[in-house]
């Protein structure tokens, strides 16, 4: 099956062909934004980090910003650095260029100050925006497609219709020869056995419980109870009562492929089917960590609703919950609800969400992108020096 | 069109269904259980997608959805009665030593 996209360099496809503006710190996220307001055809986001951070932190950072701009939506890349900070733009900028892509970088201390890194960024920016505008989509296969499977603001209409529906879909995709990732290390918990089970290997099985007991060791290593945090109070309103609930609902989104490989946070997929990605359950953060290992697509099921989109990927959401469907129809692509209404079965349903994915793949745009839903957070593993 | 049901029991191992609708207290359910079918009367109101009993559980009893444990009972709960944070408890998700205050809830009598 074909979708129209956008044939990369180095044979990759994009499903959108934007041109971003990536801060590699917090202190240049403002002079990136500023840039980005004045040249029509660009996308930036806003992080706290880049500096002052060690070891694996840093590493991982590093390879979230790197990842964001060798992600196959990206056309062409603006880099704004500060100039002392401990990622430098050198250093993504050689990260990215790899792609073959066109990557340009500003300092600021470089430039001497805000108004020259402006000037500078916003022609080089036109420039870039200008040539991407020429770039045609092509037809090319689902099995070029990385889907990102997420959900957030669950309620157990996610457990029963949204997560299986989108399970089907899944499936379809790993079927048509393209990848799924199963991300949400924290809903994991409780329900590990039964994805292990699925494992292709005995190290892919070992990883899987290797990563759950680790996100285990840092919640204990914190001393509270986790409920409050994992479910949610909105989770436990919408009748979520433990945190085994919760991911037994959550793993149906992964459909019934054999597990292939297990990621670390924002690392690339080696191999096609169904991937696991070690993230934590914070949607902006497990999303994030999916698109910077290359995620053209986000498919986010939601039971309570959440408007969450991202500046490089477009996010499909979809609800099991027909109330939901109702009052946040502005939000929302697909209504799962029906299977909870009894209009419609899992498969009618996840067959409605394949169709959906390949139809934003080819450029419907989605609730998120039509309200401009631009959120994008970094997960950390260290402390800020 | 399929007939629309009240409650839904995932797997014939579960000793709880989930509300499809709002269901008032003292409401008959008839839950399919396998290829059993079970009548019960609710005995309190339970709200859409929350969880009540189809069996007597008793306190420490393993809670089961999905055919998998969701935690374990901390009180005795009657078929029919809602089960939530009140009377059940994770067994993965308690991190910390510190005992968790549990709340009571309180819920409208028949």
């Amino acid at each position: 099956m074909n979708f129209r996209g956008y044939r990369r360099p180095k044979g990759s496809v994009g499903v959108r062909n934007h041109t971003i503006i990536l801060p590699t710190v917090i202190c240049a996220c403002e002079t990136a934004s500023r840039i980005a307001a004045q040249v029509k055809g660009t996308v930036t986001f806003s992080h706290q980090h880049g500096c002052s951070q060690i070891g694996r932190d840093m590493e991982q950072t590093f390879k979230t910003l790197a990842g964001i701009g060798c992600n196959p939506n990206v056309a062409a890349t603006l880099i704004i650095g500060l100039g002392c900070e401990t990622i430098g733009a050198e250093k993504i900028l050689k990260a990215i260029e790899s792609e073959g892509k066109p990557t340009e970088m500003l300092n600021i201390q470089d430039e001497h100050g805000t108004r020259r890194t402006i000037e500078k960024g916003v022609a080089i920016a036109k420039r870039m925006a200008k040539s991407a505008v020429k770039m045609k989509r092509e037809q090319c296969d689902v099995s070029e497609l990385v889907v990102g499977l997420e959900c957030g603001g669950s309620d157990v209409t996610s457990g029963i219709a949204a997560n299986p529906a989108l399970g089907v879909a899944s499936d379809m995709i790993i079927k048509e020869g393209g990848t799924a990732i199963l991300s949400e290390t924290t809903e994991l918990i409780g329900a590990e056995h039964i994805i292990a089970e699925r494992a292709s290997t005995q190290h892919v099985r070992d990883r899987i419980y290797e990563i759950v007991k680790r996100m285990e060791q840092k919640i204990k290593a914190t001393g509270v109870d986790f409920i409050g945090g994992q479910p949610t109070p909105g989770n436990i309103r919408g009748g979520l009562t433990t945190i085994e609930e919760k991911s037994l609902g959550c793993i149906f989104k992964a459909g019934t492929a054999r597990i292939k490989e297990v990621l670390e946070y924002g690392e690339k997929p080696s191999e096609k089917g169904l991937v696991i990605m070690d993230t934590p359950g914070q949607d902006v953060e497990s999303i994030t960590g999916m698109i910077a290992g290359g995620a053209q697509l986000i498919a986010f099921t939601t039971g309570q609703g959440t408007p969450v989109g991202s500046a490089i990927a477009p996010v499909i959401k979809i609800t099991g919950n027909p109330r939901t469907y109702r009052t946040m129809r502005e939000n929302i692509d697909v209504n799962a609800g029906t299977i909870i209404d009894g209009k419609e079965t899992i498969e009618q349903v996840g067959k409605r969400i394949f169709n959906e994915i390949i139809r934003a793949a080819s450029g419907k745009r989605t609730k998120a992108e039509s309200l401009r839903y631009h959120e994008f957070a970094i997960n950390r593993i260290g402390p800020t020096l | 069109m399929r007939t629309k049901r009240k409650a839904l029991v995932l797997h014939s191992r579960d000793n709880v269904a989930t509300a499809l609708e709002d269901i008032e207290a003292g409401t008959v359910v008839r839950v399919k259980v396998g290829s059993q079918t079970i009548q019960l009367i609710t005995n309190q109101v339970i709200p859409f997608a929350h969880k009540f009993a189809i069996r007597n559980i008793e306190e420490g009893q393993l809670v089961y959805k999905y055919g998998e444990t969701i935690g374990k009972a901390i009180e005795p709960i009657k078929a029919g009665q809602h089960v939530h944070i009140h009377n059940l408890e994770s067994i993965r998700g308690k991190a910390g030593q510190q005992p968790r205050r549990r709340k009571t809830v309180e819920f409208p009598r028949l």
